[in-house]
């Protein structure tokens, strides 16, 4: 494999640590959403180049998958639903900023220092894929407990399915079902949180979840 | 021979410290002990140079019949211990010089001038002391002797609590080093330090006499979260001893973890490195926060005390860290970067609790925001406190900056680590440095430019005059050791390079002839600096704009109002305060680290009560560690009160069953 | 004699420096008047206004001590070494190895001490304000510069901007996402330090949002002219650096004669140009922020130059 492609490779998936990262940086529910919509456009890139340089075509309908469901239909749904909901405000973060990032930044540390010792026998390429992976899914997780809006828990939710397919594709050899059933899964799932927000801001007036504490019966 | 010579220095010390007690009760008293002080000092201070810089020839051993029967009590110069007598005996020298003039201000002569020499003997035979128990006897002379200094204003509000807290901590600190020691000696007890370097210990046991050398030495030197009784008790003790205090006795501590750890110890394990940096990471910065929340002169130094402690021990972890993976060349940088901030960070400490003196028998005042406008009423002890307060700041061309300059460079040569955890540990550690230089930085701009500039805050301030001879004579050569050291720090770097080549087996590439007196740590194409040149020709480009300016545009100068927008000449209580200065800090970091809540209560409109703005801050590390050992401590007592209120039988039956407990115990035993 | 002409093109280089940096800054300036549809000021204003206030008298406050008649001095000489020290048209230039990357940004800290100390010397409200938040700016721009030095060391095995600079120049520095981060990190460095929107407004005169002007708010005349020089040339520093190290094509080598100069010269005329016109486009784009976002702006640089290092261990592992 020669130098330029493994370069790019690299570009791409080191730019999803970077776009998850701007995520968790994002204080807006519109920035927030078309950061999410950068994050699954750079997956199905990394996706795609993935496809070209392992000439595996399958791949190629699993960037398209993710290009069409993830970048835009995801996208322009959930802007739908923020204007309805009418909370284009600023999230309320559990922890500030600064200090998200400062764990952020750990958390990679630590998945390239779990990653990189433990995939050594493997390939340059799949290596990086591997610890840059484990990176995107633990910072997808941290957005997840970073945040009370549950419109950026479910953009956390779904960046941990990106970091997912970079590290499928990474690995070489995911077999497509697997890729469409995911991203079916993905949609299902999405369908269903939005009902449901609609269904807590008809009955709570917020969509923080925090005010649902208060209705489960025990104290928090 | 050196070693004989420094020893009757230090045995001059100890009968100047006796003579004292008769001689504190007559006007004469306080320049013959200081002078007399000062002259040992400087002898002191001769016969350590010439040793560290003549080559081994001065070096040596001697064993004096004294202490235990069996062991005597061996001295040892090394390079390490030269080179460490010259910080202790600069600082000594310098202090002497000062309390010529500042001592005439004190009110209780006879609680500071037997101290005083006793103080300078221990911290001179520390250095010498070649067994543990001479270091350990030493050491714990040198804790009561400065306890007592603590103490010699023990009426003022909260002295006698800050001479508490240091008495409890000295003591849990030399209770550390003693089982350090114990460890280190083993079961047939070899406790001179040569027996214990023919015999390192075993890996378990290096990383408990480790772990306990960093607990003694770090509770003296102000590691965190050890640092408590630091910014209390080194500000409560007359201005010279603070400086001694914070400029050499905490350096003193240094040497004895270097001592330990560097010498005694054997090979290093990298993780020991890792640790002993990331403590000095985060001691730098907790160090400078509290300094900015401070408003009390002195208390501020102390805890740049703390900071500076922090870089020095960044410096030793790496040496450490690079020690234990064979880089040499490596180690050597990141030693000589510490024990170079050991050096500077001793003048300019020095010459900054000089300068805060100074301020203090001027004003009588240590609170910032009742000073203001010094520099109006004395111009030279602002101009000195200035060039101390650039070099802490780390500021080209003051020698604050080499050694920080050559630690950074440490840092960088850090990606050729093996360990990955290091690899990701020390450009984290390598940021906290530079969030710690730049606060620093942040911290004396308010501490110079709150106490000296503006408008006097408060009459003692409006009336204060230029401060005595002595103390401006110390002070200026200090602050002229300072720029020295900053741009001709080959030289320095040099005299270093016996002690980093016996501890770290390596020595950076001689400075003193590069071209242009540059130094260059690794390669001159990796990085080099050159302070003399910068000094130079920014001189030249500042003195170049000055002639061109007034030759040929306007030298015209008038005075008047401020202008400050239109706003007419206001009270100087409109002025920036110190606790205004670093809001925005306490704001961004201070939320965090200290809990900083700030509650502003503005009365309605219409109602004429003035607005209050209260903030509240809490000490993380002290409700982490020490309030809930204070807690159990005062449970313990009141449970163990019942036991003042027994009958003389009651009393009768304790000591004998403990007896008996004992004897049993023996039985047993045997 | 070699060392005579290596001393030529250095002075050279910062007479150069000390020419251009009015003209760049008027240069921004005019393309961003452009950009809002105004005719803007004259390309040569800003050496007009300097030699105007050159020629003023200072009118000192009654309060103001020596360190306020001495600090513009010293910030515009040591800003001034500090931008020739850097690689503008040639690299390897003779004072070049007197001070390295970390060293040119300390000498910028020390510039930027006495310009704090000088806004809190006359005692007014608003030089206080101006001086704590520059200094809590820098406090938290410094460690991210740190992290963008440590990524360029790692790549280039040195700190010496002339040694960057050539190693970025062989081209087997390869495609690398840490260069991009590294370059926005700087580039987010060099915003806040050089008081640029979104950080600070250098147009602006309102009181409460200022912090560059509000420390100088009470200099004049000649001083004014000396600290305004310097901000310009800071601008032209942080410029020249980002031109040398991430885009160091054309730039001549130190010893090639002068058709390399004039050619290295013509090249950083270009970045220059290109550079103040990518300044521009942004300042305009942008709004400012309020002075509390900043910490979590320059948290992102920090961020960045940390993930910059972290993913060149992750490459240079491979």
């Amino acid at each position: 494999m020669d130098r330029l492609a493994l370069d790019v490779a690299h570009l791409l998936a080191g730019g999803l640590v970077l776009v998850s990262f701007m995520l968790l940086y994002q204080d807006r529910m519109t920035g927030l959403v078309n950061n999410f919509a950068l994050h699954a456009l750079v997956v199905s890139l990394s996706v795609a180049w993935q496809a070209h340089i392992q000439h595996a075509p399958h791949l190629y309908i699993t960037a398209a998958i993710a290009l069409i469901v993830k970048a835009i239909v995801i996208p322009l749904a959930l802007h739908r639903i923020i204007v309805q909901l009418g909370i284009h405000r600023t999230i309320e973060t559990v922890v500030g900023i600064g200090q998200t990032m400062l764990a952020g930044i750990g958390l990679v540390a630590l998945s390239i220092m779990v990653m990189l010792p433990i995939t050594a026998k493997a390939g340059t390429l799949t290596q990086q894929d591997l610890a840059f992976a484990l990176s995107v899914l633990l910072l997808g997780l941290l957005m997840m407990i970073s945040r009370r809006n549950a419109v950026s828990q479910v953009i956390g939710f779904m960046s941990i399915e990106n970091g997912l397919i970079l590290a499928a594709t990474g690995a070489k050899g995911m077999p497509l079902v697997v890729e469409i059933s995911v991203a079916f899964s993905i949609l299902i799932a999405l369908i269903v949180i939005g009902v449901f927000l609609f269904r807590i801001r008809e009955r709570f007036d917020t969509v923080d979840i925090h005010a649902l504490h208060q209705y489960r019966g025990e104290q928090l | 021979m050196a070693l004989a010579g420094l020893l009757w220095c230090i045995g001059a010390l100890l009968a100047i410290s006796v003579a004292a007690i008769p001689a504190a009760r007559h006007r004469w008293g306080t320049p013959a002990v200081y002078g007399s002080a000062l002259c040992a000092s400087t002898i002191g201070l001769g016969l350590a140079l010439a040793s560290l810089l003549g080559g081994g020839a001065l070096l040596g051993a001697l064993t004096l019949p004294v202490g235990l029967p069996w062991l005597g009590a061996h001295f040892r110069l090394d390079a390490l211990a030269a080179f460490f007598l010259v910080v202790v005996n600069l600082g000594a020298a310098g202090a002497s010089l000062y309390g010529l003039g500042y001592g005439s201000h004190e009110e209780a002569p006879g609680r500071v001038l037997p101290f005083f020499p006793a103080f300078l003997a221990g911290m001179n035979l520390v250095v010498l002391a070649d067994d543990a128990f001479t270091f350990l006897f030493t050491w714990e002379l040198m804790s009561l002797t400065s306890w007592a200094l603590v103490m010699a204003h023990h009426r003022r509000p909260g002295n006698a609590a800050a001479g508490y807290l240091y008495l409890i901590m000295a003591s849990f600190g030399t209770l550390a080093l003693l089982l350090a020691f114990g460890l280190l000696a083993g079961p047939a007890g070899g406790y001179a330090f040569a027996a214990i370097r023919a015999a390192p210990p075993a890996p378990g046991v290096a990383a408990a006499v480790l772990v306990l050398a960093l607990i003694g030495a770090g509770s003296k030197a102000g590691l965190v979260p050890l640092h408590v009784w630091l910014p209390l008790a080194h500000p409560a003790a007359p201005s010279h001893v603070s400086a001694l205090m914070s400029g050499v006795m905490t350096k003193v501590a240094v040497y004895g973890a270097v001592r330990i750890v560097f010498d005694l110890l054997g090979v290093p394990t990298w993780w020991a490195g890792a640790l002993v940096a990331l403590l000095g990471g985060v001691t730098a910065v907790m160090g400078v926060l509290h300094a900015l929340m401070e408003h009390d002169l002195k208390r501020l130094l102390a805890y740049h005390t703390v900071e500076n402690i922090g870089i020095i021990f960044i410096g030793l972890g790496l040496a450490l860290a690079f020690g234990a993976n064979g880089m040499r060349a490596a180690a050597a940088l990141a030693l000589t970067a510490a024990l170079l901030h050991v050096f500077n960070h001793s003048v300019f400490k020095s010459l900054l609790f000089f300068g805060s003196g100074a301020v203090l028998t001027a004003t009588g005042e240590r609170d910032m925001e009742r000073l203001g406008g010094l520099i109006h009423r004395m111009p030279l002890t602002a101009f000195v406190f200035l060039v101390g307060s650039a070099a802490i700041s780390a500021l080209p061309p003051f020698n604050g900056f080499v050694s920080e300059w050559l630690t950074f460079q440490a840092i960088l040569v850090s990606p050729a680590l093996p360990q990955w955890l290091l690899k990701f540990l020390v450009p984290a550690i390598g940021a906290l440095l530079a969030l710690s230089a730049a606060l620093a930085a942040a911290c004396f701009v308010k501490a110079f430019g709150v106490t000296f500039l503006g408008r006097p805050r408060s009459d003692a301030a409006r009336q204060a005059v230029e401060t005595d001879r002595w103390s401006l004579a110390t002070m200026l050569i200090l602050a002229a050791l300072c720029l020295v050291a900053g741009i001709l720090p080959g030289y320095f770097i040099d005299a270093l390079a016996p002690v980093v080549r016996a501890l770290a087996g390596a020595q950076l590439p001689r400075q003193g002839e590069l071209d242009w007196l540059t130094i260059v740590p690794v390669a001159q194409s990796r990085s080099s600096y050159n302070g003399l040149l910068l000094f130079l020709i920014i001189a030249f480009a500042a003195g170049l704009g000055a002639e061109a300016i007034h030759r040929w545009a306007s030298g015209v100068s008038r005075r008047s109002a401020p202008w400050d927008c239109g706003f007419p000449d206001a009270s100087p209580a409109t002025q920036y305060t110190a606790g205004s200065f670093s809001q925005p800090i306490r704001r961004v970091f201070g939320s965090v680290v200290f809990r900083a809540r700030e509650e502003v209560n503005m009365p309605p409109p219409g109602d004429l009560r003035a607005a209050q703005m209260h903030v509240r801050m809490r000490d993380v590390l002290w409700d982490a560690f020490y309030a809930p050992v204070a807690g159990l401590v005062s449970y313990v007592a009141d449970r163990l009160n019942k036991v003042q209120f027994l009958s003389i039988r009651a009393y009768l039956t304790l000591v004998f069953g403990a007896l008996v407990t004992l004897l049993t115990v023996l039985a047993v035993w045997r | 004699m070699a060392i005579g002409l290596q001393l030529l093109v250095q002075i050279c280089q910062m007479a150069l420096v000390l020419a251009l940096a009015p003209l760049f800054a008027g240069y921004v300036r005019k393309v961003k008047a452009h950009l809002l549809r105004r005719q803007g000021p004259p390309l040569a204003q800003h050496y007009r206004e300097l030699l105007r206030l050159l020629r003023k008298d200072v009118v000192l406050a009654d309060s103001a001590s020596w360190v306020f008649r001495v600090a513009p001095y010293l910030i515009f000489a040591t800003t001034w070494v500090a931008v020739s020290l850097v690689p503008t048209f040639a690299i390897g230039l003779i004072f070049s190895y007197a001070a390295d990357v970390i060293a040119i940004v300390a000498l910028l800290g020390s510039a930027r001490f006495m310009l704090a100390l000088a806004g809190l010397d006359v005692g007014t409200s608003f030089g206080g304000i101006g001086s704590s938040r520059e200094m809590l700016i820098a406090s938290l721009a410094e460690p991210a510069m740190l992290m963008v030095v440590f990524t360029l060391s790692l790549l280039a095995g040195s700190t010496q901007l002339s040694s960057i600079a050539a190693s970025m120049q062989a081209s087997d520095v390869g495609l690398r996402f840490s260069i991009a981060l590294a370059l926005i990190g700087l580039v987010m460095v060099a915003l806040a330090e050089n008081a640029r929107i979104p950080i600070d407004n250098p147009a602006t005169h309102l009181e409460l949002t200022m912090v560059h002007e509000a420390m100088i708010l009470e200099y004049s005349g000649r001083h004014l002219a000396l600290i305004e020089a310097a901000a310009y040339l800071k601008l032209l520093l942080y410029v020249s650096v980002i031109a040398c190290v991430f885009f160091p094509w054309g730039i001549a080598i130190s010893g090639q004669g002068p058709a390399a100069y004039f050619a290295g010269i013509g090249v950083y005329l270009l970045k220059l140009a290109a550079g103040g016109f990518l300044l521009a486009v942004f300042e305009t784009a942008i709004a400012k922020m309020r002075v509390f976002r900043v910490p979590d702006f320059l948290g992102a640089a920090l961020m960045l130059g940390f993930l910059a290092t972290l993913l060149l261990f992750v490459t240079l592992a491979g």
